[in-house]
């Protein structure tokens, strides 16, 4: 409950802001006829009653509920696993604050914070895409809507940007939560590395959740039931997040190179299988928010004996972990442009006819 | 009046190898209210898109209040209200938000916005449901949101696609008196299309009938219904009592007389048992019918040419066309 009241707070200071925004925008031209102030309004007045759209269904109420309580449940979990295993962990101390994201009980057998987020973070997305478009087709709105002097592509702008806003604010309010808790309960302060660190990862966890977003707003031009799309979007997220590593696997053991194979031949198979690997955008989020929060990880590719000779076992700085993540972000980014790429097309050739 | 709103020329809209709207050429004058009649299918909801760029056309030209739609689709959006044949609204909103909503994506302030949505509701009658969901509201209330949706952006033309569809009749009465009115105490350019010619007929000073993709005419009322007349034959309706068979013989004697119907005559006034016979002439022969009968010694209690209504013009138009085919 506190997490939406919070939540609920940040939206209206952010309103409140785009208002301004909006009002300082339209201020120097006055009551002109300016078509392209015009344009440009009417996409936040879109993007304002999208939030509020969404911020009264039932559904994202749902949504957040299931979302505070796994919350509760992983930070319960992690606190319990600190406070268990002390500081006995190898690396002493350090990125203690860290470990509340990653760390869960032995003995509770609850996910982490990040494996909930990477769970759930699909279902937001697809919740809240899943009728962007379609249910205004069928509803009849989207031929009435079309007439009014606004760009199409701002319609579906304004559908992405107010969802995402929403996602953001979720994602950001949920983060900061759990630090705060951790805070409380553990008394221990975050370094300002620990910090940036929590922040890069709640950033990639919005760009995470925006693909799953994008993805089922394309669903949702594509197929003209809600229903369809909505399944269409449950079925891609099952598959990545179950089966794909199944079919990967399978893979792997089908081309898989005997032990006696050279170093060479072992690391292209190692590599290729990865790459596969990476294609999932889960794989990609995991890739990313293991580097983010364990400041341990020096690579995400195989490595040799060779390469490990002579490294010192200290964590990677902040700087060295984003460049070690540069290439996931830039594919999972890649992903979202494409989903948003192709839903454009789309939309920008369909036809606008009310109901059929 | 001279200035034209709405000019089309040419205008084709091909899906693959069927042609939906087949050069259209078409101009509407400022003020005018112009039916659009046709059929199901016959390309009408696809012409309107066409106006309005929600639809790009195959070929052809499209002018509407000087702007091409195709190219400056905004421009025309800012001028043009259109309300689709199956409207909808947001419906877990109120009437008034639904309304300011669409004001707003015109560029109206909010206050301003919720003004004029006020003002609106009022003018469609709808004041005192503004504030309840468009769920709860009747068929015949969407319609009147509609057409205040419409309004709310002060068009220069509006476009209403089937705007009578699945109203009671005391409600198509009240919407057609409410259009009406708006075009001729605001000067603002109607085009309607529908399939309900009666209706139509009640308010339009143009039709145009539309029948797969062609407009096959085009005109006042009146103007239709000469031309066909120039090609088709006159009808006369009259009962005369009494009626016999020489009387018969004798109308059908007189020259151009092509056919007899008899049958009985239903009308309120009608003695019992009388006969309403139905004449078909090659021109008009009323006069000399009924100085027939008179002549004959009977009395006649009515005679009618019968002028061909909207529904009759329609329906020969479509005899015609099928003769063709």
């Amino acid at each position: 409950m506190n997490a939406k009241a919070q939540s609920l707070e940040l939206l209206s200071s952010i309103r409140q802001k785009l208002r301004d925004l909006l009002r300082r925008s339209q201020a120097p031209s006055g009551t002109g006829e300016l078509p392209e102030r015009s344009g440009s309004s009417a996409f936040w007045v879109m993007v304002q009653k999208e939030l509020g759209d969404h911020i009264r269904s039932w559904r994202f109420t749902i949504l957040i509920g299931i979302i505070v309580l796994a919350c509760i449940g992983s930070i319960y979990s992690s606190l319990t696993a600190i406070r268990d295993n002390g500081t006995g962990q190898g690396a002493g101390d350090s990125f203690l604050f860290l470990k509340m994201f990653t760390l869960s009980s032995s003995s509770l057998s609850i996910p982490t914070f990040t494996t909930f987020l990477s769970w759930l973070g699909p279902l937001i997305g697809i919740a809240l895409g899943f009728d962007a478009v379609n249910s205004e087709r069928n509803k009849g709105t989207l031929g009435r809507l079309m007439s009014q002097p606004i760009y199409r592509d701002d319609f579906l702008k304004a559908k992405f940007a107010a969802s995402l806003i929403l996602i953001a604010i979720v994602v950001f309010a949920l983060g900061l939560l759990v630090t705060g808790l951790g805070l409380l309960t553990m008394g221990y302060p975050p370094t300002p590395e620990e910090f940036w660190r929590i922040l890069f990862f709640l950033i990639i966890a919005v760009v995470y959740i925006g693909f799953w977003l994008n993805l089922s707003i394309l669903f949702s031009i594509r197929f003209r039931q809600a229903a369809t799309s909505a399944l269409s979007g449950i079925a891609v997220w099952l598959f990545l997040t179950l089966f794909y590593s199944m079919i990967i696997n399978l893979i792997g053991s089908a081309t898989a190179v005997p032990d006696t194979a050279a170093v060479s031949e072992q690391l292209r198979h190692a590599n290729f299988i990865l790459t596969l690997n990476r294609l999932s955008p889960s794989e990609l989020f995991a890739e990313t928010i293991t580097t983010m929060l364990s400041p341990g990880v020096r690579s995400l590719g195989p490595l040799t004996m060779d390469q490990l000779v002579g490294a010192i076992s200290a964590p990677l700085p902040l700087g060295q972990s984003v460049l070690l993540i540069w290439p996931q972000l830039t594919g999972l980014l890649a992903e979202t442009v494409l989903c948003f790429g192709i839903s454009y097309y789309l939309f920008m050739r369909q036809e606008i006819r009310s109901r059929n | 009046m001279a200035e034209n709103v709405i000019e089309l020329s040419g205008l084709t809209k091909q899906y693959g190898g069927f042609t939906a709207v087949n050069g259209l050429t078409l101009t509407i004058a400022k003020g005018e209210v112009f039916g659009l009649l046709g059929p199901n299918g016959a390309g009408k909801t696809t012409t309107i898109l066409m106006m309005l760029g929600l639809t790009e056309r195959t070929s052809g030209s499209a002018r509407i209040c000087g702007f091409d739609p195709a190219r400056s689709a905004l421009q025309v959006k800012r001028r043009v209200g259109y309300m689709p044949d199956d409207i909808g609204f947001y419906e877990d909103r109120t009437g008034l938000d639904n309304l300011m909503y669409t004001a707003r994506l015109n560029g109206l302030a909010p206050a301003e916005a919720r003004r004029s949505a006020e003002a609106l509701l009022e003018k469609v009658g709808l004041a005192s449901s503004g504030k309840s969901k468009v769920a709860t509201y009747s068929r015949g209330m969407r319609q009147r949101l509609g057409l205040a949706d419409v309004l709310i952006k002060n068009p220069e033309v509006i476009i209403l696609d089937e705007p009578t569809l699945g109203i009671d009749p005391e409600g198509v009465r009240e919407l057609l008196a409410l259009i009406s009115d708006l075009s001729r105490n605001e000067g603002i350019t109607v085009l309607l299309s529908s399939h309900q010619l009666q209706q139509v007929q009640q308010i339009c000073d143009r039709v145009g009938l539309f029948v797969r993709g062609n407009l096959i005419a085009c005109g006042d009322i009146a103007a239709l219904s000469r031309e066909l007349n120039q090609e088709l034959r006159v009808e006369v309706e009259l009962a005369a009592q009494p009626w016999s068979e020489g009387l018969a013989a004798r109308l059908q004697a007189l020259e151009g007389v092509l056919a007899l119907d008899t049958a009985e005559w239903k009308a309120d006034n009608a003695p019992a048992g009388s006969l309403l016979a139905t004449l078909t002439c090659e021109r008009n022969l009323t006069s000399q019918i009924a100085s027939e009968v008179i002549g004959s010694g009977a009395e006649l209690h009515y005679i009618r040419r019968k002028e061909p209504g909207l529904d009759e013009i329609y329906h020969r138009y479509f005899e015609k066309r099928e003769d063709g085919a």
